[in-house]
């Protein structure tokens, strides 16, 4: 006996070896549910993680921009219109009225991490007899680089961005037969033009993306939009990306300008993410649920086989108070043990299938991602399982008489 | 009166009160049992010998009457004071041996003491292996109950009653599954531990030859005492 231990755990561990088929068989079904659970767990926080890595790293989790530009109808007295009908304006690109101070108001808020003025507009890109559109962004580069993670994304040369350089996306750099050192002309709508070099390409993981993008300095974009001191956007990420949407209304409604947050421009990633944690977490409370009945049938069977034990217990002095650990510890263990077990399982099977599942282009399908806590929260939540399962045949047998439990 | 171990007045004991099938198995049972007393309990079956036994040995309560051991009246006594008397207090030993199979013989006759202190400490296992020592059987100490012979799981079994140095042993026809040889050996151990220790037993058996050797015999029939 380890003189360590008390009474009751030496009973417990003791009636779990008797009975070690029982115990077996039990703890092989926790060890399942348990592995199921890290494995899905491990694998949906893995896929999640790198599907918001690849969305927040490469675009803003909030925009702001310039509200759109309406048309107000003439009027004389209320309820009379001067026009039947109002056209719709087009919508001219315009500069976020007084952004400075939007920004500095963004940059004290306690939730926003990163802030970046931004100008957007189109472009030609020549280069020879070739040229493309482009979707011209001006960017300060070192707040916009904390946003959006351009430099991640180079492949070729460097993310140098001086009044001189461009960083376009690899597509527009193979459609225009130019790499990093070409000159390049950027023509504006308006007319004007610059000659700029390519510094880097990027592949931002999307082909349509990569054909259009060019990244320039902010004053560069400004001069050639013909909006000089102005921006169209401010780019922000936030400490809580969940919490972005309401932000997002927030700045909306304090500010004049129109919020878009990541979670609203992808709905439906989102909504997918969401789903899928909401599946994983069904699956949990069912593991969890089976688990907790396996459990309780098979200490309510060891209740009764082991009346005359208890019997015997109560006979030589045993109190209610201590039968009553003596099985709610058999819970407890058998789910501790399991999820021990179960943890070791879902993890080997998540290193194999990581190993094994590959995305089209060879890479990973998803991180692998065996995060501590994962296992701490499984093995206390198997433990709780446990006790709990084990209280009703806990109280029976506290509650047997010890007459009838010695009869059997 | 202050020597005596057990007392018994006027105990009643009946099932199902207010209910058509009430039954009452033990009618205004006196008894006194000595400090030193081996006191043989007869009866056909269903007298309602093994009753009184768990009466006696507070595994249950009278209906009526008065029930004190060692001077304590237990009918003022809540379930947790009951538990701790009797621990303390009585030691058994059941017909079927009824060893706790999870452990070994040594870790069988430890048991009370680890109930009562809570940790199995050195001196609980040493006293354990001497009482082994006192019924023949510290060879087996390590021996799981299941792989011992009857006789050999009767005698840890006394052994196990004697481990908290209780005063009053009750035994339930401790002899009742044996062969006449180890039923006569764990008499002997019995009445032997008796004379030494001068613990009492209250003995409940069919066995008339065991029965003579007792200081005493009471014969329980239809739930009363027979003179």
């Amino acid at each position: 006996m380890n003189r360590w231990l008390p009474f009751e755990w030496i009973t417990a561990v003791r009636f779990l070896r008797e009975g070690r088929m029982q115990t077996a068989f039990i703890m092989g079904g926790i060890a399942v549910g348990v592995g199921v659970i890290v494995f899905m767990s491990a694998m949906l926080a893995g896929l999640e993680a790198n599907f918001i890595k690849r969305v927040l790293t490469s675009q803003p989790q909030i925009q702001l921009l310039a509200p759109d530009q309406i048309a107000r109808p003439l009027r004389h007295a209320a309820g009379e219109f001067e026009d039947a009908t109002v056209q719709r304006p087009s919508q001219r690109v315009i500069s976020i009225d007084q952004w400075p101070k939007i920004r500095n108001q963004m940059l004290a808020m306690p939730e926003v991490t990163a802030v970046s003025p931004t100008i957007l507009g189109s472009a030609l890109a020549v280069r020879g007899d070739a040229n493309r559109a482009i979707n011209l962004c001006g960017v300060e580069p070192d707040s916009y680089f904390k946003i959006v993670r351009v430099p991640d994304y180079i492949v070729a040369g460097e993310p140098r961005l001086t009044s001189e350089d461009v960083v376009v996306g690899t597509e527009l750099a193979k459609n225009l037969g130019a790499t990093v050192g070409d000159k390049l002309n950027i023509q504006a709508a308006s007319g004007a033009n610059r000659v700029l070099t390519i510094s880097g390409l990027v592949d931002l993981g999307s082909k349509g993306v990569n054909q259009r993008t060019a990244f320039v300095a902010l004053r560069t974009a400004q001069s050639l939009l013909g909006m000089i001191g102005g921006v169209t956007t401010i780019d922000m990420t936030v400490a809580d990306i969940y919490a972005a949407e309401d932000i997002a209304r927030r700045i909306e409604a304090a500010n004049a300008v129109e919020a878009d947050s990541w979670i609203r421009t992808n709905a439906q990633f989102f909504t997918a993410v969401q789903a899928q944690e909401t599946s994983n977490s069904l699956i949990r409370i069912f593991v969890a649920l089976s688990v907790a009945f396996g459990i309780a049938a098979v200490l309510i069977v060891s209740v009764i086989q082991r009346s005359k034990d208890i019997g015997i217990l109560r006979a030589m002095g045993t109190s209610r108070g201590q039968i009553l650990r003596v099985f709610l510890l058999q819970g407890g263990l058998l789910g501790f043990v399991g999820s021990v077990f179960g943890a070791a399982m879902g993890a080997a099977a998540l290193i194999y299938w990581h190993s094994v599942a590959r995305q089209v282009d060879g890479t990973e399908l998803f991180p692998l991602m065996l995060e501590r806590k994962l296992f701490i929260a499984t093995a206390l939540l198997a433990t709780l399982t446990g006790l709990l399962a084990a209280t009703a045949p806990a109280v029976r047998a506290a509650k047997l008489d010890p007459v009838v439990a010695i009869r059997g | 009166m202050a020597d005596d171990i057990l007392r018994l007045e006027k105990v009643c004991k009946a099932y199902n009160i207010g209910q058509s099938s009430a039954t009452e198995v033990l009618h205004d049972v006196d008894l006194r049992l000595e400090h030193g007393e081996f006191l043989a309990l007869m009866g056909p079956s269903g007298s309602g010998k093994s009753t009184l036994l768990n009466i006696v040995g507070l595994l249950d309560r009278p209906t009526s009457g008065r029930l004190s051991i060692k001077g304590h009246d237990t009918g003022a006594l809540g379930d947790a004071e009951i538990t701790h008397l009797r621990g303390h207090t009585i030691g058994f030993v059941f017909q079927y041996h009824l060893l706790i199979s999870a452990f070994t013989a040594r870790e069988n006759v430890m048991m009370p003491m680890l109930v009562d202190r809570g940790f199995p400490d050195p001196e609980i296992e040493k006293r354990a292996t001497n009482l082994l020592l006192q019924v023949g059987l510290e060879r087996f100490a390590d021996n799981l109950a299941t792989n011992m012979s009857g006789g050999q799981q009767q005698r840890v079994a006394v052994a196990r009653a004697l481990a908290m140095n209780p005063d009053l042993v009750l035994a339930d026809e401790p002899t009742g599954n044996l062969d006449s040889k180890s039923a006569d050996s764990v008499f002997e151990l019995m009445r032997q531990v008796n004379r030494d220790s001068g613990t009492s037993f209250l003995l409940v058996t069919h066995n008339l030859e065991l029965a003579r050797r007792c200081d005493r015999i009471i014969e329980v029939i239809d739930g009363r005492i027979q003179a």
